[in-house]
């Protein structure tokens, strides 16, 4: 044990493995991006969005150890910014005839890069202010306290006509999405994670995890350490929802239920509690998955016989899985890498 | 702000039927909460399936409502038993962020489970027609179900503290939920008192949904789980752990929604997001809840 915890600390800040991994990514990235068909470009893609939300979902739950039940919202408050910023003011018209968008918003259309980093910017800000006061929490009280602030978000984007659209969604939003922006910054999240990890925050984050009595008798500062935890994974989590937006081309309120996080959580737990390459993984897996058993939700056709497709029958087994992995693996949930 | 006594009345008679449903469900969260320390996320799926299991029992058998409205309890109390086994007792030993993700992974699998089973498409309670009856109460008139509904729950509760307070199970539970690992050395079986927890918790969630259809008969698969996490948060405002205040954070949170719908129409849209400020706010102010006991940090 002792003599593993000496290796874990001598070994350099990006392992080969690490490296490895990022190496045959991209390789495979450009191939997709120029020789696969449309509907594999956009599984890939969607893999390079979930690897980026994967991650974010490890910051505070696999290395902070802080159960946060949050993410939908982040990826809400996101995925809207995004959208509100580079929809076109013609397209914001015809989206709002409820009720008109605010005017400060009404003519603002940026390019796609400021749009995406200031979604994540705002999801950082709301982490920021809402994790300051529910960080206090610890367990249970954190993730239920996480999950009604993703709730509340739902809620009040469902309500304010003029902002968000309200239960109609925005339509028409730009299609900047493309595998070569998800996978650069995943790789970039991928990059981003592992200096953190391996660096002095990173340090703290994990003995807090550890043991945070322990943690904070040698001198670290719990709050301050769990709060940029927070804010960093809130951050990447509005990253995520953005993308998620101009891939889609529409966002509405109910996309951004715990059913959403649900699959996050499921990506990290099958990549292991804490792993970076794992989680890339399990990332790319569980979203081919469930693209590749989208025919069980479909029906069927054999030739001669058809077979009745039961819509929901894949996420049946994807909580099979789920929870078939969380037994069986119980004890080694939790994995250095 | 126009409302004359009447009216009032008439949504007093709701907020409290409301409440003694969510006091009914919290229940269960805390019973389990108290004993394991887990949040059981598929308890909203149960109450579902309380619902469901109802809806085919009157639907598909010639069996009288009441019946079919107690031997639908009962088999969901025996699914609750089940899903203790199946979900949470592999894990005992486990830590609790596994068994938490167990839980919601249970909860996922009901939801979908039943998606594939009863349909996505909304389903119509069938409400007994004598249930169904508008009572005039000095000039207040309400539906009966709205006027059963905490009669039913009163009757269930005294049932539940005398459970507690009075039999050896009872005993066998509350010395669980004060010192697990003590309780175990003095030789109280640890599984049989859990499975007899989730079999009763799981029943009274059951009565909860049958009660929620006959008050608001739509049936979806997805109807447990904005009620299951309104009631967590309902056992948590009131001290989790405690029976007391799972009954008392049910009213408030079911009182508190519907005079926040009368008295701030302007605020129908945000109803959902009250139990999660009110959290909020509690947590913050009293971490352990309203009747909750002060925890020391032990090192």
């Amino acid at each position: 044990m002792t003599e593993d915890r000496l290796k874990v600390e001598d070994r350099k800040v990006l392992d080969k493995n690490t490296l490895i991994l990022i190496g045959i990514l991209l390789v495979l990235a450009i191939i997709v991006n120029y020789f696969a068909n449309d509907h594999i470009r956009t599984i890939a893609n969607l893999c390079g969005i979930y690897v980026i939300l994967g991650l974010s979902m490890q910051l505070i739950n696999g290395f902070t150890g802080l159960f946060s039940l949050g993410h939908a919202g982040f990826m809400a408050i996101g995925a809207y910014t995004v959208a509100i910023l580079t929809i076109s003011p013609e397209n914001k018209a015809m989206n709002f005839f409820l009720e008109p968008i605010v005017p400060f918003l009404a003519d603002v259309q940026l390019s796609f890069l400021p749009a995406l980093i200031m979604g994540g910017i705002i999801a950082a800000i709301f982490g920021f202010l809402i994790g300051a006061p529910v960080l206090r929490l610890t367990d249970d009280y954190l993730a239920i306290a996480t999950l009604g602030f993703a709730e509340i978000i739902r809620v009040v984007f469902t309500n304010t006509q003029s902002l968000t659209n309200g239960a109609l969604g925005l339509k028409a939003i730009p299609k900047y999405s493309s595998i070569l922006w998800s996978w650069i910054i995943a790789f970039l999240t991928i990059l981003f994670m592992v200096f953190l990890t391996e660096g002095s925050y990173g340090k703290a984050f994990k003995s807090i995890k550890e043991d945070e009595i322990a943690a904070r008798s040698m001198g670290i500062n719990l709050f301050k350490h769990k709060v940029m935890s927070f804010t960093f994974s809130s951050f990447l989590a509005g990253i995520g929802g953005g993308l998620m937006a101009v891939h889609l081309g529409t966002i509405d309120p109910n996309m951004f239920r715990i059913a959403l996080t649900f699959n996050i959580i499921l990506i990290m737990v099958l990549g292991g509690i804490g792993n970076i390459n794992g989680t890339v993984i399990s990332a790319i897996v569980v979203t081919a998955a469930m693209e590749i058993l989208r025919f069980l939700d479909s029906s069927i056709n054999l030739g001669f016989i058809r077979l009745p497709g039961i819509p929901g029958m894949r996420m049946v087994i994807f909580a099979i899985i789920l929870m078939l992995v969380v037994i069986l693996r119980k004890d080694r949930l939790m994995e250095e890498n | 702000m126009n409302m004359s006594f009447m009216e009032f009345m008439q949504h007093l008679a709701n907020g409290v039927s409301l409440g003694s449903l969510y006091a009914l469900i919290a229940i269960g969260y805390t019973m389990v909460y108290g004993i394991l320390r887990l949040i059981n996320f598929a308890h909203g799926d149960i109450f579902m399936l309380g619902a469901y299991l109802t809806y085919y029992a009157i639907v598909f058998t010639s069996m009288p409502w009441y019946i079919a409205f107690i031997m639908a309890a009962v088999i969901t109390g025996l699914i609750g038993f089940l899903l203790e086994k199946i979900a949470y007792k592999p894990l005992r030993d486990a830590q609790r962020i596994t068994v938490l993700i167990s839980a919601i992974g249970a909860s996922f699998f009901l939801q979908n489970f039943a998606t594939v089973v009863f349909g996505g498409r909304p389903k119509a309670f069938p409400i007994p027609s004598i249930l169904n009856k508008i009572i005039n109460i000095g000039g207040v008139s309400i539906n009966l179900v709205t006027f059963i509904i905490p009669v039913i729950t009163i009757a269930l509760l005294i049932g539940l503290t005398y459970i507690i307070n009075k039999t050896k199970t009872g005993m066998a539970m509350r010395a669980l939920s004060k010192d697990y690992d003590t309780a175990r050395l003095m030789g109280i079986d640890v599984n049989k008192i859990i499975s007899i927890t989730f079999f009763i918790g799981s029943f009274l969630a059951a009565v909860g949904g049958i009660m929620w259809g006959t008050k608001y008969p739509q049936l979806m698969p997805l109807m447990g789980s904005m009620p299951g996490i309104k009631c967590f948060i309902a056992a948590v405002i009131g001290g989790i752990g405690n029976i007391a205040g799972a009954v008392l954070g049910g009213f408030i949170l079911g009182l508190g929604e519907i005079m926040l719908v009368a008295f701030l129409p302007g605020l129908t849209g945000y109803r959902d997001a009250f139990a999660f400020v009110l959290l909020i706010i509690i947590l913050l102010a009293k971490p352990t809840g309203l009747l909750g006991e002060k925890t020391t940090e032990k090192v």
